[in-house]
């Protein structure tokens, strides 16, 4: 994001890590932005990136114990999104979600890939309450 | 997300509708799997597919590696765009047997 514009806040919301949770999420991307201007097939796209990156924080960062939330904030400056992903699950060794190679045809192993491919930026985070924030950043089309 | 399963001959056809998920693509793995499991041929029919990640691609490479281990045919019929455009991006849409039509995919199931 251009630090010398002003961002705003499209949206801030918690979800429960929960797997039941995802469709309400990407009903909730959809609605935002389009209401942003952008053209369908890019809003599918940062869905999917999205969810993909919500689903590693229910399924590797929380686990099992199926107890905890994560917060999502879309933040867009007009010209490109931010979206963030905090959760106080505990820390994930980003190296376990590598993703594999494309020619390795097995079940699993995309979701970070997905990510890269479909967002510009991608960093791993923390904030000062020391929760795990995932920053994705990609310019509107 | 639901799905309908009929047969034709020696193969059964699964049409998935909706949004497949970390939620709903478990019961639809099960029910691939199920149908390769007797034997079966298996096409899915993807036309009213409205949203698949990766749990879903991953059900999806699973039936179709059961598919090749046990030398039966798994094809994708009628994919709808929003499937597409997430097999292309995994580059999936080289490796699955993708057919126009469940004639054509019919047609192409080897004895």
């Amino acid at each position: 994001m251009d630090s010398t514009k002003l961002s705003r806040q499209l949206a801030r919301e918690e979800f429960l890590a929960r797997a039941g949770e995802l469709k309400g999420l990407r009903k909730m991307i959809r609605h935002q932005l389009t209401n942003e201007g952008c053209e369908h097939a890019f809003v599918e796209r940062m869905v999917l990136a999205i969810t993909e990156a919500c689903m590693n924080i229910i399924q590797h960062g929380y686990g099992t114990e199926n107890t905890g939330s994560f917060w999502v904030e879309i933040l867009s400056d007009g010209d490109e999104l931010t979206f963030l992903l905090t959760d106080s699950a505990p820390k994930i060794d980003i190296a376990t979600l590598q993703s594999r190679a494309l020619d390795d045809i097995r079940p699993g192993g995309l979701g970070v890939y997905f990510i890269k491919e479909l967002m510009d930026r991608v960093e791993y985070l923390e904030n000062e309450e020391g929760s795990n924030v995932l920053q994705m950043t990609k310019r509107m089309a | 997300m639901e799905f309908t399963t009929t047969s034709k001959g020696n193969c059964s056809i699964i049409a998935l509708i909706g949004e497949i998920d970390l939620q709903t693509s478990p019961p639809a793995r099960e029910q691939m799997l199920d149908a390769l499991k007797k034997k079966y041929h298996l096409m899915v029919d993807m036309s009213a597919v409205e949203y698949i990640d990766s749990s879903g691609i991953a059900s999806l490479v699973e039936g179709f590696q059961f598919a090749k281990t046990h030398n039966l045919t798994f094809g994708l019929v009628n994919i709808s765009q929003a499937t597409r455009q997430v097999l292309e991006l995994a580059r999936l849409d080289r490796i699955f047997l993708l057919f126009e039509s469940l004639d054509e995919g019919l047609a192409a199931i080897k004895e």
